[in-house]
């Protein structure tokens, strides 16, 4: 179950949750009793190996699937999801994919306009409302899924400001090129910092991590559990090519590399 | 400052990833699209007249291009010529806008509720292959030699292409979209109208499209069966032509009658190369 969390110290909270596809003797168990919690205004990066679990758990916290067991809570009713793709609605253009954000709460036309602007202002494409999403660049679109995950975020119907909204970022930079990503990284850590956001980020890629989270958790492979939680205590702003970055993203490296090789017989 | 670098390091970026739109002029497009249709005409007019020429058939039974062209020259300048094209394509038009309410109410209750699936699924399917003239004796038996039959066995050879149209779309809703809307707090209804029934208008536009060819035929088919004294309609002068042995009134006719078919797909082709253009679809 998904329930709303009341007590104001964890943002999102997973308990044993464990995830079955399937039934019976061929089900397959993708999670197996991962436990972990976000603090309110945290950044923390959820890192695993292709196919371990890392989107069916943001599928689970975003409550688009049920866990099999366990039980998962959040702050706010609903939680705001970027995706890999951007996901945006070919049909609308860059501005009213961004108003859907705003929709499920009723607000007027003009409202939703105005709000959208303001979102995508904060990922500097202010310009580019008109636009459709296929006259956009992968990197900018990302950035329009980037500003309506935000504006949903701040919508009161996810929860109010103080609380600080969740946002869920599945690989959201994965398709970019390192350039465009790095400036990404640093917007979303602007942005996050504004905002006082929970971030449950899931990478493959150890740098990213640990360029941008507070924390970063390490997954294991089939089935998905936690293997060991890393703090990442260096200085902000980050340079993922820093050398910092690179010994402890070698530390983390290695450590995935152990879990990996488990797999081997 | 350092936002300031970044914005522009971030619009230059944006500049450089984002292709000038190229297209070439209005009329250089109309002219790469109207010469090979020209060409195909004159063609189709060259083997005509040297069927006719063969002397297979005598010319008062196989008119040729001219006397053809001739005739329905002067037609054009009858009245009564108007008023049949106006009868048909007036029951065209009631026809076909009844069936596309038909075909989406059924569209709609099928792709949602899953018993109707299971039930009529696959009926709707094989009402799409069923010939529309096969249901004009039942039609004539319920409602006489009269408009209701045509605009009867009209509705039923469109509605079916028309709801699949919409059911298909529904079914092909990318997963991403859905998960999409899901996350944006949309449920049940909502997800309908927001999400699901935009994503499925390219594949209802081709039901559509299916659908105005299927009522075209059943049209022709219902008039040529169903002659309303005193009405003259586009059937009803090829069936008085053939009477009457008017080969070139009855060639110019079917002439007009597949003027007005092309005239009608290319409307809906312009409606789905509109919507293509604007969703990005085409493969540039
Ligand atoms: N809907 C599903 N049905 C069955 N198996 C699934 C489904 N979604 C994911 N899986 C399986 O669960 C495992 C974890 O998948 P996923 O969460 O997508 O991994 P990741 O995002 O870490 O690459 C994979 O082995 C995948 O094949
Ligand atoms: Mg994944």
């Amino acid at each position: 179950m998904t329930t709303q969390l009341v007590d104001r110290t964890t943002a999102v909270r997973l308990e044993a949750v464990s995830k079955v596809y399937g039934h019976g003797g061929n089900g397959l168990l993708a999670l197996d009793k991962v436990s972990l919690s976000v603090r309110p205004g945290e950044f923390v990066c959820l890192l695993g190996a292709s196919g371990c679990g890392k989107s069916t758990l943001l599928s689970l916290v975003a409550g688009l699937d049920k866990p099999t067991q366990g039980e998962i809570s959040t702050v706010g009713r609903q939680v705001a999801m970027m995706f890999q793709e951007p996901a945006l609605f070919p049909w609308l253009t860059v501005s009213a994919n961004v108003e859907m954000a705003f929709r499920a709460e009723g607000l007027s036309k003009q409202d939703r306009r105005t709000r959208a602007a303001e979102f995508l202002d904060l990922v500097h494409l202010g310009g580019f409302g008109k636009k459709r999403p296929h006259e956009l660049s992968g990197g900018m679109r990302q950035r329009v899924a980037l500003a309506r995950a935000l504006a949903q975020s701040s919508s009161s119907s996810a929860s109010s400001a103080e609380e600080g909204a969740v946002l869920l970022m599945d690989e959201p930079f994965g398709a970019l090129d390192a350039m465009t990503r790095d400036l990404l990284h640093d917007e979303l850590e602007r942005i996050w910092r504004e905002r006082g956001l929970s971030v449950l980020f899931v990478t493959h890629n150890v740098r990213e991590a640990v360029r941008l989270g507070d924390k970063v958790v390490l997954l294991s492979s089939r089935p998905g559990s936690v293997v060991e939680e890393f703090p990442i205590e260096l200085a902000r702003p980050r340079r993922t090519d820093s050398a910092e970055v690179a010994e402890l993203a070698a530390k983390i490296t290695d450590r995935l590399k152990e879990e990996v090789m488990r797999h081997g017989h | 400052m350092a936002v300031d670098t970044h914005a522009r390091q971030i619009a230059g970026l944006d500049a450089l990833e984002l292709a000038g739109d190229q297209r070439a002029g209005i009329a250089s497009r109309v002219w790469a699209r109207v010469w090979p249709m020209l060409t195909a005409i004159a063609l189709v007019l060259v083997a005509w007249q040297l069927v006719v020429l063969s002397g297979r058939w005598p010319e008062y039974v196989f008119a040729g291009p001219i006397t053809t062209f001739q005739d329905l020259g002067h037609r054009l300048g009858d009245p009564e010529f108007y008023q049949a094209v106006a009868t048909t394509m007036r029951r065209a038009v009631t026809g076909f806008a009844l069936a596309v309410l038909v075909g989406l109410v059924v569209g709609a209750a099928v792709s949602r509720v899953k018993v109707l699936r299971a039930a009529f699924g696959a009926l709707i399917t094989g009402l799409q292959t069923m010939p529309s003239i096969a249901w004009f004796p039942f039609a004539i038996l319920l409602f006489g030699l009269t408009e209701s039959a045509i605009t009867f066995v009209v509705i039923l050879g469109a509605a079916p292409s028309i709801a699949n149209g919409l059911i298909t779309g529904v079914d092909y809703t990318p997963p991403l979209l859905l998960r999409a809307g899901h996350v944006l707090g949309f449920r049940r209804l909502q997800l309908y109208r927001h999400v699901i029934l935009p994503a499925s208008l390219p594949s209802f536009l081709a039901g559509l499209k299916q659908g105005w060819a299927f009522a075209w035929r059943s049209l022709m088919a219902g008039e040529l069966l169903v002659i309303i004294a005193y009405q003259s309609s586009l059937g009803e002068q090829l069936a008085i032509s053939r009477e009457l042995s008017d080969s070139p009134g009855l060639i110019g006719t079917m002439i007009v009658i597949l003027v007005i078919g092309i005239v009608i797909d290319m409307l809906f082709e312009a409606a789905d190369s509109a919507l293509r253009r604007r969703w990005g679809l085409n493969p540039v």
